[in-house]
């Protein structure tokens, strides 16, 4: 057996296993927070400052029935909840989480997250057609719009992170960073940094961008009907998806591993938690948007300014290699 | 010219969303309003309006200062306040002879009758806590309590007797007072 599939294969359980105690910890983080800033408690009841509480429901989820409506597409219903979480894993492939601490070494890892990010949104189109159920079905037609939206302004402001790097190889892209925040790449391309936020809400369906799923609207939008671990599946990617893009953006824009006196895992750590923290707090701050303003932020706002801010960057990236490299 | 200016301000209405971070950034740090209820209880229970009960005089706390007039009880809009009068005490031979003597002597007499009330019955199931009872009572003798742990499994359980409460807490609280007094003394 090659030793690049060994490494793959232990990467990718060592992942799942990363996935799974995550998404626990997010959901405790997300509830505490949110309940902080509502001057509540939130969960404190099960095991100490309530850290169990999350594992306490996940057993409630997997022990509870799957239920599939009357007239539902049964290949079509469950297949979505696995499609969900499957790519979800090969996202975390080649991201560096120290130096030379990566599963792949693919000189494509960014074009392989954003090209196996969209499933997330096939998978929830498939389960809210599946369903039988109109709020589903909404549900999955905003998914459709939105993540096709979200997703050119997103890669028109990581592909401008990669003319100033000359590489798609996140590794090659964080080793071009410096290890202080002054020479990150968040300095040179700002603009592009808070496009990119914005549009990885709108892709992960995070409030204030969360139409597919609102809940005063659509019950539970794209995943009405699921029942135990159908929904559990879909709640998992959800926080598996936002670990991903705040991992993308850390590697792109913050530096990735790269800082001073603390070793370069824990730098990474640290980084992807305060960006995750951060979209906790736009979360229960911010209102849903309305559908035509969620798409009239992307296609006016977001669109022009990363073309304009791609083209400004190509140009410069050009004028500099014409200038100083000859 | 206009759009420009549209546009101009969209983005310095961007400054909102630091401004709404910083609201909840402080709600966040703040301590919490919650109060854990089992372990511990809200301390502004003396708000809360529960319950009729009657008021002990000023003498002595546990005797209700009501003078059985009935002015609760006719003007309760739900009907659900009963109150029973005392009988007069059976008088004595010489009490006898002593009336007999003054209406003889053409004197009113005084009636002998205890004021307060034998029962106040008041059914909680029909009170809507309107209060009333109190604005009519002429001696003030009716209050709201704060009692917020009232249950029960029936409806015959908010079926109360005031008069039979007020004596209830004087059970209890006689006793302490009876356990507090010899505590202070071998204190002293």
């Amino acid at each position: 057996m090659p030793t690049e599939l060994i490494r793959i294969l232990i990467s990718l359980v060592a992942f799942a296993a990363a996935v799974g105690l995550i998404a626990l910890v997010m959901v405790w983080v997300e509830r505490k927070v949110c309940g902080h800033i509502q001057r509540r408690p939130g969960p404190y009841e099960v095991g100490p400052w309530g850290l169990l509480q999350p594992l306490a429901d996940a057993l409630k989820l997997m022990g509870k029935q799957l239920v599939m409506p009357d007239q539902a597409d049964p290949f079509l219903y469950w297949l979505a909840p696995i499609l969900v979480f499957v790519p979800v894993l090969l996202l975390y492939l080649p991201l560096p989480v120290g130096d030379g601490l990566y599963a792949l070494d693919i000189n494509l890892g960014v074009l392989l997250i954003i090209a196996f990010a969209g499933f997330t949104g096939l998978s929830m189109i498939l389960g809210g057609w599946a369903q039988n159920n109109k709020y589903a079905l909404l549900g999955a037609a905003r998914t459709v719009s939105q993540s096709v939206a979200y997703e050119i302004p997103m890669l028109l402001s990581v592909l401008a992170v990669c003319f100033v790097s000359g590489s798609l190889n996140m590794a090659a892209v964080v080793k071009e960073q410096g290890t202080w925040p002054w020479n990150w790449n968040v300095m040179t391309q700002p603009l592009a940094f808070v496009i990119y936020i914005v549009s990885a809400l709108g892709e992960t369906n995070r409030a204030p961008f969360d139409l597919p799923e609102a809940e005063s609207e659509l019950t539970a939008g794209y995943h009405t009907e699921y029942s135990g671990m159908g929904f559990g599946m879909f709640f998992l990617a959800e926080y598996a998806n936002m670990i991903v893009v705040a991992s993308v953006a850390t590697v792109l824009f913050l530096g990735g591993w790269q800082g001073p006196v603390l070793p370069g895992p824990l730098w990474f750590l640290l980084k992807v938690s305060l960006l995750v923290l951060l979209f906790v707090f736009f979360r229960w701050t911010y209102p849903r948007v309305r559908f035509d303003q969620l798409l009239n932020i992307n296609w006016k706002w977001l669109m022009p300014l990363a073309v304009a801010n791609l083209a400004l960057t190509a140009f410069f990236v050009k004028v500099a290699q014409y200038a100083f490299v000859k | 010219m206009n759009a420009i200016k549209q546009a101009f301000r969209t983005v310095s209405d961007l400054w909102s969303l630091m401004v709404g971070l910083r609201v909840t950034g402080k709600y966040f740090v703040e301590p919490q309003r919650t109060v854990r209820y089992p372990w511990k209880a809200v301390s502004t229970v003396g708000t809360f309006k529960g319950h009729l009960e009657l008021v002990g005089g000023t003498k002595d706390p546990f005797k209700p200062r009501c003078i059985s007039c009935g002015m609760c009880a006719i003007s309760c809009p739900s009907g659900c306040i009963t109150v029973v009068k005392r009988k007069p005490p059976k008088p004595t031979p010489e009490e006898e002879k002593a009336v007999a003597e003054a209406k003889t002597r053409g004197e009113k007499v005084k009636d002998q009758t205890p004021k307060d009330p034998e029962k106040f019955l008041y059914d909680f199931s029909l009170c809507s806590l309107c209060g009333t009872c109190m604005e009519n009572c002429p001696t003030g003798s009716l209050r709201f309590s704060h009692n917020v742990y009232v249950a029960g499994y029936s409806r015959n359980d908010f079926q109360y007797d005031l008069v039979l409460q007020l004596r209830e807490a004087e059970a209890q609280a006689k006793p302490a007072r009876r356990e507090a007094r010899p505590a202070a003394e071998s204190e002293a």
